[in-house]
């Protein structure tokens, strides 16, 4: 085999090339050139979903069970068949609402429960420890395989055990990797580009190793399932053990795929493009299936020519008889592991830090929420507390290893965390689309589902290494058998993991139903649950976010009274109220609706930061999760950076209206100086001063737009808006332009045009601004527009294409900042303002990859289809 | 009578402060941007630069200090989108002898010019 420090070396230096990856993906991030957005990438980080378990295990579950293993694959691509409806759904939440992790949705979702929040991530850590530690088991265990060391661990002593060492390294690697920076958005674009990465490596090695088996050992596959049928004792592993488990597997890793916290950091809180779901929604499966191609073969071929003495989930590497080879496939295996530790750390580190420690450090008064608010190195402290978290996590994972010793399956424990993570759906995706679902209902089912999964699953996992007496198992606790964890209530026939599964599932759900329909709903709980029930149906308001606080309806109505007058904010309380459809007493609790909207009113008079301050102040906030109260403290240089835009887009606006002022004052003076000018020279002068008077109106109007946009005061009338008529309308509109500079249009409607919730004339005002812009952009001479709408699943997309220059790479964000100009006669304010509109109607306005090379540019609206219009 | 150039990017501006020039019997050319200013110069040796700050490429300040650099002693008026102390300073400092703010009054501009011909006279 190999010498123990080439392996050593190759794997530090394989680590290390990651890290530069990351490194490389993390100053891409930074300059604005996301080396992740592409829908491609997206679909191989998910893959993180493959680790040592199918990298190694498959072959040991197929060596035993046969095409079981199966299960584990089969569920993730029933997921992500849904994923347009599931996963989007959970995108779109919590991009809106700026949640980044699986506690955070929890708490978020139920009126922000603290308790909810904390168990989450509670449930969280205890339930992926063990599947840390069986990728420990998996790296140090091929680790001695490939390096020809002893292949049991047993009465080694701690410190001289390989999976210590490979804990330490993972730990270091997750530390730099995760908890390099603080982002309040908790993205780490670095990792996900090592992570997707890895994902290729895994694969090409796991399919390296598989051809060498199977063409290599073997004359083809032919040759090796004709071979393992000669063999009796083989022909069941070519079968089908049973269906007991499959169902109970198959829903288990369809959870496990969107709830798993690895899976949930990497498919929300990363996800960059909500598009990108749409690739990976059959692109991960497909990788999911080509890495089990060979999955079979290599297990039969294990069982062919390996003896007993050779444990199943190690014939990946065992069977390679090259050197170069089997480190190859070690660094593969070892990429497996890596990345779902790298991940599943961040994932819980930011889970414990958020909703574990900085709640209970908040609960001390000296460190009360201004006392911690008013840290300066806040941000140092919350990533003290990441690293300390992944460290004592992988500790713990190699704790876990040690007392279950070689008595961990690397499949069977893998199980076990994926139950322990399907206890989140009831409560999670359960409360995403039933409004019903209250905090109570949730808290029941989800202490109820990890009760009976951990006497279930966990107990007899741990009486298999001997910490819990084996009697206990067997013949039930004080030899009650029909309290036998693996067959509870004389449940038999469903296999250990399903009997586990419907029994924590089942209580779980009835609980958080039938609590749910028993119990009030708070209005906080109300509020929350429509703000995620109707993420959809809903237009953000600027700087929508969740309220923790309570106050009473009078405080809030005096603060809002201070500045923008008694009467206004007596009206904005009253209607809301009527809208309520009861009437609100002074001493009521102000629900979350209208604390928002008397901060967007507030908003509107001194600013979005000094609102929220301003609302902070007189509500008794709960202290929030992290990434707020880093904002808040970020808030004043933010603050400070808005001052700075403001500064320059007054200079930049009063240079744009001074423009046209100057021509037109200069000619009014030269009229009136000059009465005896000839008759054509004072048209012309005066067809100037129209012109530029022309000007100045359009930019006013749309300073006073932006002006608009920007408070949140712009008021929009949401109708369905057939898409079609409204191009239509604007190729109408615009019709003289494309005359003049005899440029082609091209109009490309489907009769069957697409409808979207949105404000017809917002719609009709970016139409008309893309289409002028697209007319300048063209070349004098055969100069082409080309308008397209298509709808694809819930989106319709409408793209303005122009034969220009194009817009280069570098330019294509910066284009819709304020003033920027895409050539001369533009304020540089329509693009700006065209992308807040759409973004009012919960859309996106884009231009497209053309790289400038003539080729010209292609803007596209993005715009949401109702459900109930598809 | 004097020869003037005119240099801003705004081509109606360009048009109001041709007529007041020629108005006053002098000979004009005009351009729409630094570049074209230095080139402008050194072929057409104007008296008298209306020069424009804001400009797209080379900007005025650019213009003026590169003229100053290459020894042209004209008179150089700055017009200026912004009253800021600063800008102004600025303009004055890399060369510039006077300056007019936008939107300029006719006759002031008129008088300025007339002004700064006259001292060089």
């Amino acid at each position: 085999m190999v010498p123990a420090w080439v392996v050593v070396v190759v794997s530090l230096a394989y680590l290390g090339l990651l890290f530069g990856i990351a490194h490389h993906g993390d100053k891409r991030a930074a300059a604005g050139r996301s080396l992740i957005s592409s829908g491609v990438v997206y679909a191989l980080s998910l893959a993180v979903y493959a680790t040592s378990w199918t990298y190694y295990g498959s072959v040991g579950r197929a060596a035993t069970r046969g095409l079981e293993f199966l299960t584990i694959y089969l569920g993730p691509t029933l997921a992500m068949a849904c994923s347009a409806v599931v996963l989007q759904k959970i995108i779109r939440v919590s991009k809106r609402y700026r949640i980044t992790s699986l506690s955070d949705f929890a708490a978020a979702r139920y009126g922000n429960s603290r308790l909810l929040g904390g168990l989450v991530a509670l449930i969280a850590v205890v339930g992926t420890v063990p599947y840390i530690a069986l990728q420990l088991k998996a790296v140090s265990s091929t680790f001695r395989v490939v390096s020809g060391g002893p292949v049991s661990t047993a009465g080694v002593p701690p410190y001289a055990d390989t999976a210590l060492y490979v804990a330490l390294v993972l730990a270091l690697f997750a530390i730099l990797f995760g908890t390099g920076h603080l982002d309040a958005t908790e993205r780490h674009e670095g990792m996900v580009a090592a992570i997707a990465f890895e994902s290729v490596v895994k694969l090409v090695a796991f399919l390296a190793a598989g051809l060498y088996v199977t063409f290599g050992l073997f004359r083809g596959f032919t040759d090796l399932f004709d071979r393992a049928a000669a063999s009796p004792a083989l022909a069941d592993a070519i079968g089908i053990d049973g269906y007991g488990n499959w169902f109970w597997l198959i829903v288990l890793s369809a959870f496990a795929v969107i709830l798993l916290p690895r899976q949930f950091q990497i498919g929300v809180v990363e996800n960059v493009d909500e598009r990108h779901v749409r690739t990976a929604s059959w692109l991960f499966p497909l990788y999911l299936l080509v890495i089990n191609i060979f999955v079979l073969p290599i297990a039969l071929a294990g069982l062919l020519t390996l003896g007993p003495a050779v444990s199943p989930d190690t014939y990946v590497l065992a069977l390679q008889q090259h050197s170069a080879l089997a480190l190859m496939v070690f660094i593969g295996g070892l990429s497996a592991a890596t990345g779902m530790v790298i991940v599943e750390t961040i994932a819980l580190s930011t889970m414990v830090s958020n909703s574990l420690v900085m709640p209970l450090l908040l609960r001390r008064p000296s460190w009360g929420h201004a006392g911690l608010a008013g840290r300066r190195d806040l941000g140092r402290l919350v990533l003290r507390i990441r690293r300390v978290t992944i460290l004592v996590v992988l500790l713990l994972g190699f704790g876990f290893f040690r007392i279950s010793g070689d008595a961990l399956g690397l499949v069977d424990m893998g199980l076990v965390s994926f139950a322990a993570v399907a206890q989140f759906a009831p409560a999670l995706l359960g409360g995403l689309w039933w409004k019903g679902a209250t905090r109570n209902g949730a808290l029941a089912g989800l202490v109820a589902g990890i009760v009976l999964w951990a006497y279930t699953l966990l107990l007899p996992e741990l009486a298999r290494t001997g910490w819990v007496p084996a009697s206990v198992v067997r013949d039930g606790p004080f030899g009650v058998a029909l309290l036998r964890p693996q067959e509870l209530f004389g449940l038999t026939g469903a296999g250990t993991v399903g009997n586990g599964v419907f029994w924590s599932l089942l209580v779980n759900v009835v609980l958080f139903v039938v609590v749910s329909l028993a119990g009030q709903r708070t209005p906080a709980e109300a509020g929350h649950a429509a703000l995620f029930v109707d993420i959809d149906r809903r237009t953000p308001g600027p700087g929508t976010r969740f309220y923790r606080g309570s106050v009473p309806v009078e405080r809030l109505r005096d603060l809002l009274a201070r500045f923008v007058g008694a009467e206004a904010a007596t009206t904005l309380v009253a209607e809301h109220a009527s809208r309520r459809g009861a009437p609100l007493p002074d001493d009521a609790q102000a629900e979350p609706e209208l604390v928002r909207q008397v901060e967007t009113a507030l908003t509107g008079a001194v600013g979005p930061a000094a609102a929220r301050a301003l609302v902070a102040s007189v509500a008794d906030e709960e202290p929030l999760g992290m990434a707020e109260v880093v904002e808040l403290v970020g808030e004043a240089q933010h603050l400070r950076e808005l001052d700075r835009l403001k500064d320059e887009f007054v200079a930049t606006v009063t240079h744009e209206l001074r423009t046209p002022l100057t021509a037109i004052r200069a000619f009014t003076e030269i009229l009136r100086d000059n009465p005896d000018l000839p008759a054509e020279e004072r048209a012309r002068y005066l067809e100037i001063m129209a012109t530029e008077t022309e000007r100045l109106t359009r930019m006013v109007n749309q300073v006073l737009d932006l002006a608009r946009l920007e408070s949140g005061s712009a008021e929009w009338q949401l109708t369905d808006v057939d898409l079609g008529s409204v191009i239509q309308e604007a190729a109408t509109a615009t019709a003289q332009l494309f005359t003049d500079k005899r440029v082609a249009l091209d109009v490309d409607v489907p009769r069957r045009g697409a409808v979207a919730e949105a404000d017809r004339d917002g719609v009709m005002q970016v139409l008309l601004n893309l289409l002028s812009n697209a007319v300048k952009a063209t070349p004098a001479t055969g100069g082409r527009v080309r308008v397209r709408l298509r709808t694809d699943d819930g989106t319709a997309r409408i793209d303005v294409a122009d034969n220009g220059p194009g817009v280069p790479h570098a330019d294509q964000e910066l284009i819709f900042d304020r003033f920027r100009r895409r050539g001369a006669g533009g304020t540089g304010l329509g693009l700006a303002i065209s992308r807040r509109i759409v973004e009012q109607f919960g859309g996106t306005l884009e231009v497209s990859d053309c790289g400038g090379n003539g080729r010209g540019a292609t803007f596209t609206i993005g715009l949401p289809v109702p459900a109930r219009r598809r | 009578m004097a020869r003037i150039l005119i240099c801003d990017d705004e081509p109606n501006i360009v048009v109001s402060l041709e007529f007041l020039m020629r108005q006053q019997g002098h000979e004009v050319r005009t351009v729409g941007d630094g570049d074209a200013a230095i080139a402008a110069v050194a072929e057409f040796d104007p008296d008298l630069v209306l020069l424009d700050l804001m400009l797209p490429g080379r900007d005025g300040y650019e213009v003026c200090q590169t003229l100053r650099a290459d020894g042209y002693r004209m008179k150089i008026l700055m017009l200026t989108a912004k009253g800021r102390e600063a800008e102004i300073a600025k303009g004055l400092a890399v060369g510039a002898d006077d300056y007019v703010t936008k939107p300029f009054g006719t006759q002031d501009l008129v008088a300025r010019v007339r002004q700064l011909l006259g001292a060089g006279a």
